[in-house]
């Protein structure tokens, strides 16, 4: 039977180090909403997500009180919105149509994000995907709770330059046109390279092809519980440390797995996979990049820290594997530097730069994150920054995403606020120096070598 | 058998432990297990209860154990046990 050694230990997790679950995840297909007609589309994508998810606040909120764990968010992700819409959108302003329905579906369903206004070309654009890549900025700017994510690139299929110059542009408009709101429509949009198809985290967060009609996935977090683990491990050796962290992730991720099964079983739904991330949160106590430093940097961007993240995530992926009956999603950890306090005040120190970011991406679990650069910035090096996460993500067969903040109107050294979950972040310096004539090639960088794998 | 587990923490007072149990037993909700000790005057308890006899739901029953909590002026929960097993347990 169960000690009250062990109950005080998971309540303090909960209680003092913020153990959550940091979302449950409803991925719905909207595969059988398609129509020709843009009125009956529309009327067919709010019945199908109103109806399969009207309980799922509802059984999130259950299922926290029930475990007293909190269920942090309640989300969505649909089939990509550019397959959705390609019969019937004539024009970006048709897609935005869309976007509306969808915002109104989170709103009324109470859900705090939807994604899968989402194109997947990282081999080349149909038409349709283009015009929904083009109504971002108006798309973004004229919604709330609906993220974006663009596919430009794939280890399989190389790199879609086209594609990525053209989210270079997007990403400067949509800055533009949210310029009254620190550019927040940017904040709602990720370019994704190896995007999964079954990725519970926002902006990323799509329903692919490959899913069933209905799913429910589960994003666990826990930087917190992380962080007190490892400062009883301070001096250790690194077997001690690599046992602590795999300890500690798997302790984290039965919790998901519990709450995933509750959630599946309760909603009748299946349920798909647990996403086991390390998820910070602006809040103190709640920084993946505190879990480096107690692994031993004085601060997050010192020399080592790209080892410390490498064997953070790697021990993260080992504890939580043997936790949970299925693991997919981004799954490692995440470094959003507006979501990340201590991320934040080394980047503000100069400490963390976005040079040392992108080695960061080369070994965790996503990419360039919620990372405020000058509103100057050109469109071409916003491409330039997507090309560098797509190469080495391309390269090293794993996801990696830019989600870059222009922030229209402020400078290096300024702070941009963005509120809630996605937290605040200073500007920090981009190398200015030209890669127009790079980008501005036409084509795709073709897969690499080791992509030829029949 | 649907198990929970009840912690208490909280400042130590007179009668606690009737309060919390005579709630139980006017739910149908029947103790199995109970340890308590006293950390620097503080009350910590921990009660394993069977609720599955209990006709109300379990998150109503968190609710009201919560509640009763604010009147005595400690700190109760009221969580599934799975949430314990889960993590502690292979």
């Amino acid at each position: 039977m169960i000690n009250i050694v062990e109950v005080a230990e998971t309540n303090r997790m909960i209680d003092a180090a913020k153990l959550d679950v940091r979302t449950i995840t409803m991925g719905i297909s909207l595969l059988d909403c398609i129509s020709d007609n843009l009125d009956t589309l529309c009327e067919n994508i709010y019945r199908k997500i109103t109806t399969k998810a009207k309980d799922l606040v509802k059984v999130g909120c259950d299922i926290e009180r029930e475990f007293g764990v909190p269920v942090v968010n309640k989300r969505i992700s649909v089939t990509p919105i550019a397959l959705v819409g390609a019969s019937a959108c004539k024009s970006s302003e048709d897609f935005v149509r869309i976007i509306k329905v969808l915002d109104r579906c989170c709103k009324e369903l109470g859900v705090n994000f939807l994604g899968g206004y989402s194109a997947i070309v990282a081999k080349g654009m149909t038409p349709a995907e283009e015009m929904l890549i083009r109504s971002l900025p108006q798309a973004l700017s004229e919604s709330d709770l609906v993220c974006a994510s663009i596919n430009v690139g794939s280890t399989k299929t190389g790199i879609n330059m086209d594609a990525v110059r053209l989210c270079g542009e997007m990403v400067k408009a949509t800055a533009q046109a949210t310029a009254e709101n620190d550019s927040l429509g940017c904040a709602k949009l990720v370019i994704l390279c190896n995007a999964p198809d079954d990725n519970p985290f926002m902006a990323g967060a799509f329903h692919g092809v490959t899913e069933p009609d209905c799913v429910i996935h589960v994003g666990v977090s826990g930087p917190g519980v992380m962080a007190r683990a490892l400062e009883q491990a301070r001096g250790a050796d690194f077997e001690t440390l690599a046992e602590t962290i795999k300890k500690t992730a798997f302790k984290i991720t039965r919790t998901g797995q519990l709450v995933a099964q509750e959630a599946s079983a309760r909603l009748g739904v299946p349920f798909g996979i647990i996403d086991l991330s390390l998820a910070p949160t602006a809040a103190v106590g709640d920084s993946v990049g505190e879990v480096l430093e107690v692994m031993g940097l004085d601060q997050v961007g010192a020399p080592g820290t790209t080892a410390a993240l490498a064997m953070l995530n790697d021990q993260v992926k080992k504890g939580g594997i043997m936790a949970c009956s299925s693991v997919g999603g981004l799954s490692g950890a995440f470094i959003p530097v507006s979501e990340d306090k201590h991320m934040i005040d080394a980047a503000a120190a100069g400490c963390l730069t976005i040079e040392k970011l992108e080695a960061m991406t080369c070994v965790c679990s996503v990419g360039l994150d919620m990372i405020a650069i000058p509103g100057e910035t050109s469109a071409a090096t916003i491409a330039g920054i997507i090309a560098d996460e797509a190469a080495i993500g391309m390269v090293n067969q794993k996801t990696t995403a830019v989600r870059v903040i222009p922030v229209i109107g402020k400078t290096v050294g300024e702070v941009a606020e963005f509120g809630g979950l996605l937290g605040y972040a200073p500007i920090i310096p981009v190398n200015q120096t030209s890669c127009q004539d790079f980008v501005s090639r036409k084509g795709r960088i073709p897969a690499p070598i080791h992509s030829f794998k029949n | 058998m649907n198990k929970a587990v009840i912690t208490v923490v909280g400042k130590d007072t007179v009668g606690i432990i009737a309060r919390v149990c005579t709630y139980l037993s006017a739910n149908n909700v029947n103790v199995l297990d109970i340890s308590q000790t006293i950390i620097d005057g503080f009350f910590n308890m921990m009660m394993i209860v069977d609720y599955g006899n209990c006709s109300k739901e379990f998150s109503r029953i968190a609710g009201e154990m919560e509640q009763l909590g604010a009147e005595i002026g400690v700190d109760i929960r009221c969580q599934r046990e799975e949430i314990f097993t889960k993590m502690h347990r292979l």
